[in-house]
């Protein structure tokens, strides 16, 4: 693998794990394993809070501000990312008092009408870039699909790591391919999918959250959305200590972003309290918590109408997408 | 109480007493809220616990019958008619058990109720037959000046919110719910609040016949406490108060306006062992015109 590490200021035991391959096995086995029944414990115990009344409404409008709103389909077209778009600058179009979302999410070839679009608002373009959702492509032609994301103007990039490389155990190519994708983001912010459907354990998320915290990736993203099973709350939870630690030995902030799957405003507030609990509270924000989804937001959005009218809500007082 | 039922019956046998739950989206859950509450017959004596639904039940509830609704309206209406009448062959079976409960619920003697548990049977075939003649009789083909084809054709309203007769336990209950998934709405049915067995019962009928889950969802408890959040709820399409107290029912259709539901006008108090018309069809039906131009 590449010597031509990451972040300069590592500290030594860490900058140590990423010198080559075999201290990067090292390292990586050498993670606590994973306490399979505490974690799922854990999480299905904090999924039973009660959130009401004005903490509720707030923790509504703080996952509206939370979301990327994605559309990743084979079948999008401009008018649809455009239709997204005004969707993401004013999402109750009733009430312009909820917040604009975090960033719309789109497919390279996309983001430029995304850009035009949402120019000004401070909402951001992500896009996913190096052969989404499978990642089985020669590097050369990822680069090439992320650099051509960012001249677009994409100012986030959902990279997906290559999981059969990972499975078979050779994380220094993992390692160097976010390494490269990194660079090739420039100043965007680089999200690393770890597509944890794929992974089987939750050792191997702690794994690969760690590997991709090494190689530089601002946040670690659970799923494509493309392989079910998508995000979990015990696997939002590995990632979230995963930060957690990383920021206990850095002093660095990085995000986690939990994908595919989220669909009720009941999931979401699991997961904020999730994000409290186990990463902090200064976790709570869009810089450092992102929910990948399309369909959550207008949930949230009817949620939200039934707190504040004192009545149910339905599907026909939000948008169709 | 043990003895009162035990009696006519081996004399050592214990009692099963019961607890009955909620009728949502084809399963049978507690109430969210834990609640139940004692059901007892004409004479006050206690019959069975029945589960107290409350506002989030409902909230469930129309979250399911909004899930079938896809299913159920785009049915072919023969398809429906088929399992209207399949329905009626499995409350045919029950039929010793609801003269039991409508009984015991209403303080009827034994003829008297098997004459109601008839008619509500019969009632439920008639409206089985009326799924594939709706459209004839109530849709139309418009003459109109011009080169086109212009008819009408009634189409289901969406998720209604049914309040059950407080009074009649099965032939009024039959005679609400029938009407409104024949056409193929779907519906959230609050049941009689003092005499809610026959409902519970028709759940178990409805489950076990081929009417798909959510079609019906049935709903025990006070219906003073779930029916303003059945009235308000914006996914619900219409309204039948029949089974509304008195007291409550400007508010309800107050707050039913606010989302812009039809109501039903029902009369305070309907006599539902006279013969049934059209009326509570056509309640739930809204009428789309088409024009198709003709020669192309």
């Amino acid at each position: 693998m590449a010597a031509t590490s990451t972040a300069p200021s590592l500290p030594p035991a860490l900058a140590d794990a990423v010198r080559d391959d075999a201290s990067l096995r090292r390292f990586l086995h050498g993670l606590p394993g994973v306490d399979q029944v505490g974690v799922e414990q854990r999480a299905a115990g904090l999924g039973t809070r009660s959130i009401k009344k004005a903490a509720k409404l707030w923790a509504i409008d703080t996952a509206i501000s939370m979301v990327d709103l994605t559309t990743l389909e084979g079948a999008d077209t401009h008018g649809k990312v455009r239709s997204l778009a005004a969707k993401a600058r004013r999402p109750d179009p009733e009430r312009p008092d909820v917040p604009k979302v975090a960033a719309v999410c789109v497919y390279p070839d996309m983001v430029a009408t995304a850009v035009g679009e949402l120019r000004g608002t401070g909402i951001n373009v992500a896009s996913v870039a190096t052969a989404f959702p499978s990642g089985r492509s020669s590097l050369p032609v990822k680069l090439a699909d992320t650099a051509f994301a960012v001249e677009a103007g994409a100012s986030e990039i959902d990279m997906v790591i290559d999981r059969g490389a990972f499975l078979s155990g050779r994380y220094g190519q993992v390692f160097d391919e976010i390494v490269q994708v990194k660079h090739a983001c420039g100043d965007a912010h680089l999200k690393v999918i770890l597509e944890t459907g794929e992974l089987a354990t939750y050792d191997n998320v702690r794994r690969a959250s760690w590997l991709a915290l090494l190689a530089g990736g601002d946040f670690i993203k659970t799923s494509t959305g493309k392989v079910t099973p998508a995000a979990t709350l015990p696997v939002t939870h590995v990632m979230l200590q995963a930060v957690r630690d990383w920021h206990t030995q850095t002093g660095d902030l990085r995000g986690v972003k939990p994908a595919g799957g989220i669909r009720s405003t009941k999931d979401a507030i699991r997961y904020l309290v999730a994000v409290h609990e186990v990463a902090g509270p200064e976790w709570l924000t869009p810089d450092l918590f992102r929910f990948g989804a399309s369909t959550l937001l207008n949930d949230l959005l009817m949620q939200r109408r039934t707190q504040l009218e004192g009545h149910y809500s339905g599907p026909d007082y939000v948008t169709v997408d | 109480m043990s003895e009162r039922i035990s009696l006519g019956r081996a004399e050592n046998r214990i009692a099963v007493a019961k607890t009955y739950k909620l009728y949502i989206g084809g399963a049978f859950p507690r109430s969210e809220s834990g609640r139940s509450y004692p059901v007892n017959d004409a004479k006050g004596a206690f019959l069975a616990n029945a589960a107290q639904g409350s506002r989030k039940d409902a909230r469930d509830a129309v979250a399911a019958a909004r899930k079938a609704f896809g299913g159920w309206s785009g049915a072919t209406a023969y398809n429906r008619g088929q399992v209207l009448y399949r329905v009626a062959e499995v409350l045919e079976g029950r039929r010793e058990q609801f003269i039991a409960e409508v009984g015991a619920a209403e303080g009827v003697a034994v003829k008297k109720a098997q004459s109601l548990v008839d008619a509500a049977i019969d009632r439920w075939v008639w409206y089985a037959g009326w799924t594939d003649k709706i459209a004839t009789v109530l849709g139309a083909s418009n003459p109109v000046a011009g080169p086109y084809f212009s008819f009408s054709v009634p189409e289901p309203t969406g998720v209604v919110a049914v309040l059950a007769p407080q009074q009649s336990s099965l032939l009024g209950l039959v005679s609400v719910v029938a009407p409104v998934i024949a056409s193929g709405n779907t519906a959230v049915v609050v049941a009689s609040q003092d005499r809610p067995l026959p409902a519970i019962t028709l759940s178990e009928v409805l489950a076990t016949s081929d009417l798909p889950g959510g079609v019906v969802n049935i709903l025990t408890g006070r219906t003073a406490e779930i029916a303003p959040w059945l009235a308000s709820h914006g996914d619900v399409n219409a309204l039948d108060p029949t089974g509304a107290p008195e007291a409550v029912r400007a508010d309800l259709e107050r707050s039913a306006a606010g989302t812009v539901k039809r109501v039903l006008r029902a009369r305070t108090s309907e006599d539902f062992t006279r013969e049934p018309d059209l009326a509570r069809l056509r309640a739930f039906l809204e009428s789309k015109t088409v024009w198709h131009p003709v020669g192309v």
